[in-house]
């Protein structure tokens, strides 16, 4: 916050460029990885950072390990499902993995204070 | 979330404001011009299942990036569900959404307005009140427009009269006005298009669930399909139920049966199929489909009225800049639903804040999943996962599939509870 305060009184010359150009390089937010594309794909059903407001289970903050195993024992045919069986065939170990890690670390996104 | 990112909105406008009236206004101008947010300005069109998800990831991406959204209504009546109201399950009320929370919660500008020119060379999206946005990334998620040339005598105005309800609203109200008002052994005549088109399990669901009404409150009437196709989405499992529920009231003649439909006679309430006619008590005609007309002025789509584009980020590979997601575009083998626009949304915000930061976009995955229901408590899916291969959106091999048939009624019912469960999932990822 301090920063914009800076660019407010900066601006009136060159300065005010050097510092946006500077200010458009750095970046916001930690962007795009792989383990978040995996996982925002499921909060169609399980709802925005897997905090589900409806009967399907959510995902929020459960450590990875248990979503990592819940989904290779659906895609294995270990753990009986009506539609997650069908899904969990989609990703490989690895893809799970990541995928579950996304879920188990919810708290960087929402620390809007 | 580092402290530099909390610039709120009127911190912004003032760093704005102040850029603009600075000594140095040529220079400020031009920096502000191409970086009004930190990474860069996109607009979003189409506030549907597609765009609202592409402005709040990208804002979850990286929120420095300014995102505006461009909304015609001040509401959006979702698709999905909207078979629910015609049954009379649910009020209107149900698959009414509004903006206010995504626009606050994400720091999304949201402006209701008409685009009535999108300038890809200019990077500029004017709107009919006669302002204009720059753009560094343009989001297009405009949806449909339902071609009124392509059935003989099914205009505009005769949707009033037959109506298709395949935008939800006041066309959703029509119908159910109609099916409350039709006489018990009427006939509801359903007329869906040949592929592609928004929403395949859709007229199928719609069929199961305005029999659920007639079996309860006009038992003697029937719903006749008319189809410009030989087979449909989930159409065993929809058969099994249709015989299960409700015994012969559906009939479906696929077109080798006679049922493709080629135009309607609004004054007898017939509608022409390619070598005789049917009499309907209310007909919902449901029009080929392609993308949305400004999809087309802006010069986004080919010969075959959808807009190709680069499967990996749904950039357009007509115009520079501009992302199209959602029904409009062409996504490989993913369906026109609004689970698939959901999951395009975020591979389109990815690429776009990946490229606006300079950063190699993450591989990009996609899933749709699908709920129809053939009654209230009896729930049917499909769920595929996509990947890209060879450049084309490809379902994983192995992966998906529909439910099963011949299960047992309790994996009915907790897919129809699921089905809401869905509902509720996605209206809050989009609007909230």
């Amino acid at each position: 916050m301090w920063r914009s305060k800076i660019a407010l009184t900066l601006l009136g010359g060159t300065a005010a460029l050097t510092l946006s150009t500077a200010m458009a390089g750095d970046a916001g937010g930690k962007g795009a990885d792989r383990s978040e594309m995996l996982a925002v794909t499921c909060a169609g059903c399980h709802g925005t950072d897997g905090k589900s407001p409806g009967p399907i289970p959510a995902l929020h903050g459960l450590p990875a390990d248990y979503i990592a195993d819940a989904m290779k024992a659906f895609r294995d045919g270990k753990r009986p499902a009506t539609v997650m069986n069908r899904i969990a065939k989609g990703y490989s170990d690895a893809e799970i993995d990541k995928m579950a890690e996304a879920f188990a670390k919810p708290g960087e996104d929402d620390d809007d204070e | 979330m580092s402290e530099e990112d909390n610039m709120t909105d009127t911190q912004r406008r003032d760093f704005l404001k102040l850029a603009g009236s600075a000594p140095a206004l040529g220079l400020l101008g031009t920096v502000s011009t191409a970086r009004a947010g930190k990474n860069g300005r996109v607009v979003v069109v189409g506030g549907g299942f597609g765009g609202t998800i592409a402005a709040k990831y990208i804002k979850r991406f990286d929120p420095s990036v300014e995102v505006t959204l461009v909304e015609k209504n001040p509401v959006y009546y979702t698709c999905p569900f909207s078979n629910t109201v015609l049954a009379g399950m649910n009020s209107m009320d149900r698959i009414t959404h509004d903006y206010k929370k995504l626009a606050q919660n994400n720091d999304i500008k949201v402006i209701h307005d008409e685009v009535t020119a999108v300038d890809p060379d200019g990077k500029k999206v004017s709107l009919k009140d006669g302002k204009a946005l720059q753009y560094d990334k343009l989001v297009m998620s405009p949806g449909i427009s339902l071609d009124f040339n392509a059935l003989e005598g099914y205009d505009e105005s005769a949707a009033d009269k037959m109506p298709h309800a395949w935008k939800a609203g006041s066309q959703t109200r029509r119908l159910r006005t109609q099916l409350e008002n039709m006489k018990d052994g009427g006939t509801v005549i359903i007329a869906p298009p040949d592929n592609p088109f928004r929403c395949p399990p859709g007229p199928y669901e719609r069929a199961s669930l305005i029999a659920h009404y007639l079996k309860q409150n006009k038992p003697k009437s029937r719903v006749v399909i008319l189809d410009s196709k030989e087979k449909f989405s989930k159409m065993a499992l929809f058969q099994d139920a249709w015989a299960e529920l409700y015994g012969n009231m559906i009939e479906w003649w696929p077109k080798s049966q006679g049922g493709e439909v080629r135009g309607v006679d609004i004054a007898k309430m017939r509608v022409l199929t390619v070598d005789d006619y049917w009499k309907a008590d209310v007909a919902n005609v449901i029009p080929p489909q392609r993308a949305n007309q400004i999809a087309q002025d802006t010069g986004l789509t080919n010969e075959s009225g959808w807009c190709p584009v680069d499967q990996a980020n749904f950039q357009s590979t007509l115009q520079d800049d501009i992302h199209v997601i959602g029904d409009a575009c062409i996504a490989g083998a993913m369906p026109k639903s609004g689970y698939a626009a959901n999951s395009q949304g975020k591979v389109a915000a990815a690429a776009i804040v990946s490229e606006l930061r300079g950063q190699k976009p993450p591989e990009p995955s996609w899933v749709n999943t699908c709920y129809s229901l053939a009654a209230p408590q009896y729930g049917i899916s499909v769920a595929a996962v996509y990947e890209l291969e060879d450049g084309k959106i490809t379902g994983v091999e192995g992966a998906g599939g529909v439910s099963p048939r011949q299960a047992p009624t309790s994996t009915r019912t907790m897919e129809a509870i699921y089905a809401k469960g869905w509902y509720n999932a996605i209206t809050e990822d989009m609007f909230t």
